[in-house]
């Protein structure tokens, strides 16, 4: 086994496994130099701000759910929200809670996934979780009833948990019933105990420590954790409104990559559950906080590897806030407003289950769209994870098997649970730039 | 020994391989079934190992996509499409219409790091299929029944009725009669358990051309209801807009929105 730091280093793994979506690891070192260590995404881009232009308002939730089938509700509700922001549409409570149980049954249902089924064989030792499971039965069936129960939720409002079809612009086709509501809301309460284990468990895994310095951003709501409305903050001192986004946020495009590079005012950045909970944890319901600090757990975290814990954090807040809301359901008395479109530009953005998600419609008169812009979380953590890379290697060091490397190298990316398909299908319109 | 598995994936959102994650414990049922030798996404990497069935997401759309599917199609025995990418192409097909070069050159500043074919395209475009798996997403109740199927022995029959004969077993109050919304379900295939019904709202054709359609009658009854034909022409021009049916029905309305443009001018 050669572990010579100054041997010539070169790997590729073309196909990145446990990724959501086509990614390749691309990593060349030579005389104890790190010379190009990339996260190549080379999923092909579809051109979905394309298919929207000429298209009606009513459609866009629709369409831009396709761009992802692990996160769809971020896609529908970040345009929904946008489109009702320009057109002033105010749906009231009963739809703003409904929206937020929905949301939180997709982090649910992302999280869970990521954690056990993902992200978990790396720190347990196992290529993936089938093989994991033999081992560790318990663990991964602890992982799949919480992702169902997630993908439940989603399908009391939805219909369904990949592309649901139940959401519009001005609130939802159709009321869930009382008894639909009350029968979930059991299930989520005999969750309860494996959420709070998820934390325990996730707490005193042995990770790998990796103090980095990042800048966490995320949206911040004065009355809640943050999923929806707020302001964008970082914890360097930014708070913006979303309109102000393209002021302070650039993209650009690079050779090996399909998506784009997003920098905050010339920096990256980071977003995802770590940077959330880094800014938001004492929003947190006092039971979340209370469990997670009995676990050892303090925030805000340098670690990156406490992404994982925040994770699981989320999911267990995900379920008491959907148990919150569930308590509280009546049936209203309409479960939409109407809608009248107008011309002009609407701009929102939400927290997806990996970061934060801008959208931003261009609208004529008549209600159909003229322009669109989506940048989703992974392409604006893409320059994130390759900083990341490069620093974590050079503390790791280059005196490793070209095995123990590339490992090392993927459980890195693994951690930020990248969305490949999401990041390539960001794709903005801007003709000046050819 | 067990039959041998594959799922691969093109050009897509990944959320019909969820299909066989969100089966929850089931999915351990089915690895006692079937030996799993190629999902990326869940961990297992054996893209050129031999397998008798190959679930393939997800459509053609790069020059090197052509050659992997050859290759699948060489090492599998039975290769089955899930969704509506690998099916008809997918909604990234409505680039096949339009000038995809100039649409490439908005987006990207330099789209010479682009590699990307012009069209997106169906797998079977490219190689012969086995069986097609219609719908955006499938559903778990489809890929269940598909493999429960090959596991007999029996070759799988294509579920192409309409989504209003499901409407009608399911007692749900037709959309398009009392409410007078252009719903798609007279073309549309069944699968999804007609969700869009029984929320109250139209069908959007995620499911593709179901047999025997007749796309003139149904657009002419939302001519009847007031839309526009351009706007018909987008209904057939959706998710499933490069299946042959709702690519030629688009096209014809498309044609009738310029007749009645010439009329108006």
């Amino acid at each position: 086994m050669n572990t010579h730091p100054e041997r010539e280093i070169n790997i590729e793994v073309p196909v990145m496994v446990r990724l959501e979506g086509e990614g390749a690891l691309s990593f060349q070192a030579s005389n104890g130099k790190v010379e190009q260590l990339h996260l190549r995404i080379y999923e092909p881009p579809r051109l979905f701000e394309e298919f929207l232009v000429g298209r009606n308002y009513t459609d866009v939730p629709t369409i831009t759910a396709r761009i992802c089938g692990i996160c769809p509700i971020a896609y529908q509700m970040t345009s929904i929200l946008a489109l009702e922001k320009l057109f002033d549409v105010e749906p009231g409570p009963w739809v703003y809670d409904m929206r937020r149980l929905l949301y939180c049954g997709e982090w649910l249902q992302s999280h869970a996934l990521h954690i056990h089924l993902l992200a978990a064989p790396d720190f347990l030792g196992f290529d993936n979780a089938i093989d994991m499971a033999e081992d560790h039965p318990e663990t991964v069936t602890r992982g799949m009833r919480l992702q169902a129960l997630g993908n439940e939720i989603l399908r009391l409002l939805g219909g369904r948990s990949v592309h649901p079809i139940g959401l519009k612009v001005g609130g939802f086709h159709k009321a869930p019933s009382v008894d639909a509501a009350q029968s979930l809301l059991k299930k989520c309460e005999a969750a309860l105990d494996d959420v709070r284990q998820l934390v325990a468990w996730c707490a005193q895994l042995n990770l790998p420590e990796d103090q980095q310095q990042f800048t966490s951003v995320a949206i911040h709501n004065e009355n809640e954790y943050a999923i929806m409305p707020g302001r964008l903050r970082s914890d360097a001192g930014l708070n913006i409104g979303f309109n102000q986004y393209a002021d302070n946020f650039a993209e650009e495009q690079v050779p090996h990559s399909t998506a784009f590079y997003s920098r905050l005012n010339g920096h990256s950045y980071f977003l995802g559950p770590l940077a959330r909970v880094n800014l938001n944890f004492s929003q947190l319901p006092g039971s979340v906080k209370a469990w997670a600090e009995a676990q050892g757990l303090k925030f805000p975290s340098a670690d990156m590897f406490h992404n994982v814990v925040a994770r699981a954090i989320e999911c267990h807040y995900a379920l008491e806030e959907s148990i919150r809301i569930l308590k509280a359901y009546q049936l209203p008395e309409s479960p939409f407003v109407e809608v009248v479109p107008k011309a002009g530009v609407g701009e929102f953005c939400t927290e997806a289950p990996r970061g934060m998600i801008y959208h931003r419609y261009q609208v004529d008169a008549s209600g159909s769209i003229r322009a669109a812009t989506i940048i989703p979380p992974t392409s604006q953590n893409q320059l994130r994870i390759e900083e990341n890379l490069k620093s974590s290697v050079e503390r790791f060091g280059l005196n490793h098997t070209d095995d123990e490397l590339r490992l090392f190298c993927e459980k890195i990316i693994r951690n930020y649970d990248p969305c490949i398909s999401c990041s390539v299908h960001f794709l903005k319109l801007d003709v000046d730039r050819c | 020994m067990k039959p041998r598995v594959a799922v691969h994936k093109f050009a897509s959102c990944s959320g019909c391989q969820l299909a066989f994650i969100n089966m929850g414990e089931d999915l351990i049922t089915l690895t006692e079934l079937v030996d799993i030798v190629h999902f990326p996404e869940a961990g297992p990497l054996g893209p050129e190992d031999a397998v008798d069935i190959a679930f393939i997401e997800g459509s053609v759309t790069t020059p090197e996509d052509v050659d992997r599917l050859k290759g699948i199609r060489e090492h599998c025995g039975y290769l089955v499409t899930m969704g509506a990418c690998a099916t008809s192409g997918g909604i990234q097909a409505l680039k096949n219409n339009a000038d995809s070069d100039a649409w490439l050159k908005s987006v990207y500043a330099k789209p010479e790091y682009v590699e990307s074919l012009s069209t997106s395209a169906a797998i079977s475009r490219h190689v012969a299929v086995d069986f097609e798996l219609w719908g955006c997403p499938v559903n778990v109740r489809q890929i269940s029944w598909v493999v429960r199927q090959l596991l007999t022995g029996v070759e799988p029959v294509d579920a192409n009725e309409k989504v209003c004969a499901e409407c009608k077993r399911k007692n749900t109050v037709c959309v398009l009669v009392s409410k007078g919304e252009p719903c798609m379900g007279p073309v549309t295939r069944t699968g999804c358990g007609a969700l869009c019904p029984s929320f109250g709202t139209a069908c959007y054709a995620c499911y593709g051309p179901a047999e025997g359609i007749n796309t003139e009658a149904l657009g002419q009854r939302f001519i009847g209801l007031g839309l526009q034909p351009a706007a018909i022409a987008q209904k057939f021009h959706m998710i499933n807009n490069a299946a042959d049916e709702f690519d030629s029905a688009g096209k014809s309305w498309a044609a009738k929105q310029e007749v009645s443009n010439e009329h108006s001018s």
